[in-house]
């Protein structure tokens, strides 16, 4: 098996190939230690990091930007959205706030991204 | 009110010019933002992504300027708020407009960071009413991202910026259907790694030379038609076809702001857009800088980052008299370059530069050479060059402290699509 990967682990984008030879995966065109990571990573157990909003009560916006601390499996992203949509917080929310530990036991919080003051 | 350095803009262009300002010796020192708080685009750019360069880690838009915005309320900086410029003479008189009324402002030297706004519908000429449900992508990212509001169901995008590309995967996890992303060039214009995780994550077909013809519907957005382009980007009969939708998004291209440089006699380079400047940054009117996305359109903000770091230091060496270059070189870009800044370097400056440039084309294992005359100053060997992506080489003084001539930077290669 042979598959080509766009590396997102930085802006420059390198185009990588994996091959699955008997000795293992067969990484090339990364240029970087990061990308070699990523694409084992991708070949093996593709995960990305989750951003979104959630909504906010009595704070100088309605909505929160979060993200996950961690890489959660690609195929579980929408399922993990739904879960952050039915989370509402209270203003103030400092950024770095956890907001879900844990979600959906893929071992990721989601926190939240920026503060919120509280509206006067 | 009298400064040292006025910074116009708290974008990520702002912030970075008015910490490196203020550590720098500029002691008074100012920010004016029109918004209600510091941050610019990146506070609506909640997607991960940024900060590789400068922090060595990914954050998101709001964290990232959050760094910035630490260090700038740790230090003795002003901040004004919600306050508008409204002209700027050359001889760095400043008036402004917010909730204490009209201010007038004196500065020893101005960093203009205005940033950039978006390109319009009226811009690309589409035939159409003007239905509500078109936006333009940034507009639609503010309102999702900071406002709250989910501005369709059923999407198609124009152009693949990396806003573009961002807000296709955005719409689509807050439940929108997008249809398609439609982008006139024979190669998107936004960067690989956001085509594969915001476009091919999610099976979101994107469809190169190919433009929108027709946006139907009176009252809101009922469908486009597309049709395909050819190398002319005429385009090619019987290859029109309609898509239902409820929203276009524009992702077309970005226009530095320079309304107010002009008002203060900066003249502009026609292939950027900004400002001219020389190796500090400094325009061609003494003591005002420009630096970020109004000078030219950035694609990475540490970039930004870096850039104003240097107008920010230069404003301040300005402002306390210690900036006195007399001995400037051209610099000039090469056939296969879009632009080159800066457009002069002073070379009894022991900073040197810091050359940035756009191709015209794709190049695959590229050499960029740095000539003076015939002479290879510097050169730097590349995997690939693309259009999309802005390149940044820093140039030693000691490699051009002597030379006399005019410096051109282009790239050796093949074309390559």
């Amino acid at each position: 098996m042979i598959r080509d990967i766009t590396c997102i682990a930085c802006p420059v984008g390198c185009e990588m190939r994996v091959e699955d030879t008997e000795n293992g995966y067969l990484i090339t065109g990364y240029t970087c230690a990061r990308g070699k990571e990523y694409a084992l990573q991708e070949i093996t157990d593709p995960r990305r990091i989750l951003t979104s909003t959630i909504a906010v009560e009595g704070g100088i916006l309605p909505v929160l930007p979060v993200k996950t601390d961690k890489g959660i499996p690609k195929d579980m992203i929408f399922k993990c959205m739904e879960e952050i949509n039915k989370i509402k917080v209270k203003a103030p929310i400092s950024s770095g706030d956890i907001v879900l530990e844990n979600v959906l036991n893929t071992g990721a919080n989601v926190v939240a991204t920026r503060n919120i003051p509280s509206r006067k | 009110m009298e400064y040292d350095c006025i910074v116009i803009g708290g974008g990520p262009a702002g912030l970075a010019a008015a910490i490196e300002a203020k550590d720098n010796g500029a002691d008074k020192t100012c920010i004016i933002e029109r918004d209600r708080e510091l941050g610019g685009i990146l506070n609506q750019c909640i997607h991960n992504g940024f900060g590789l360069h400068e922090f060595k880690e990914e954050l998101t838009g709001p964290e990232y300027a959050y760094r910035f915005i630490e260090e700038v309320l740790k230090r003795d900086i002003d901040v004004y708020l919600n306050t508008m410029v409204m002209d700027i003479s050359k001889d760095k008189e400043v008036v402004a407009l917010g909730d204490r009324g009209l201010m007038n402002f004196k500065a020893k030297s101005i960093v203009l960071a205005m940033g950039c706004r978006e390109r319009t519908a009226g811009a690309i000429g589409v035939k159409g009413f003007r239905p509500s449900g078109v936006y333009n992508a940034g507009m639609a990212q503010r309102l999702i991202n900071m406002e709250g509001y989910l501005v369709g169901k059923e999407v198609v995008i124009y152009g693949s910026g990396d806003i573009g590309l961002i807000m296709a995967r955005r719409m689509t996890l807050e439940g929108a259907k997008v249809k398609a992303v439609v982008e006139i060039m024979p190669h998107s214009s936004g960067l690989n790694r956001n085509i594969h995780q915001c476009l091919n994550d999610f099976d979101i077909p994107l469809l190169l030379s190919h433009k929108v013809a027709e946006i139907h519907g009176k009252n809101r957005v009922e469908g486009v038609t597309i049709a395909e382009v050819d190398n002319k980007f005429n385009e090619i009969e019987g290859t029109r076809e309609y898509i239902s939708c409820d929203t276009l998004l524009l992702s077309v291209g970005l226009i530095p702001e320079n309304e107010l440089s002009q008002k203060a006699e900066v003249s502009l380079d026609p292939r950027t857009k900004g400002a001219f400047v020389d190796s500090n940054m400094q325009t061609e009117i003494p003591g005002i800088f420009s630096c970020g996305n109004v000078l030219h359109v950035h694609d990475i903000v540490d970039f930004v980052t870096r850039e104003s770091r240097i107008a920010g230091k230069n404003a301040a060496r300005f402002a306390r008299g210690e900036l006195n270059n007399k001995k400037y070189v051209d610099v000039y870009p090469g056939d296969k370059l879009i632009y080159v800044l800066p457009q002069k370097i002073a070379l009894d400056d022991e900073n040197g530069a810091l050359i940035c440039f756009r191709s015209r084309k794709i190049y695959r294992n590229p050499i960029v050479k740095i000539y003076t005359e015939d002479k290879v100053l510097k050169e730097k060997k590349y995997k690939i060059i693309v259009p999309s992506e802005m390149i940044q080489i820093p140039l030693k003084n000691d490699v051009i402290k002597n030379i006399n001539g005019s410096i051109r930077v282009d790239i050796e290669g093949e074309e390559n699509d």
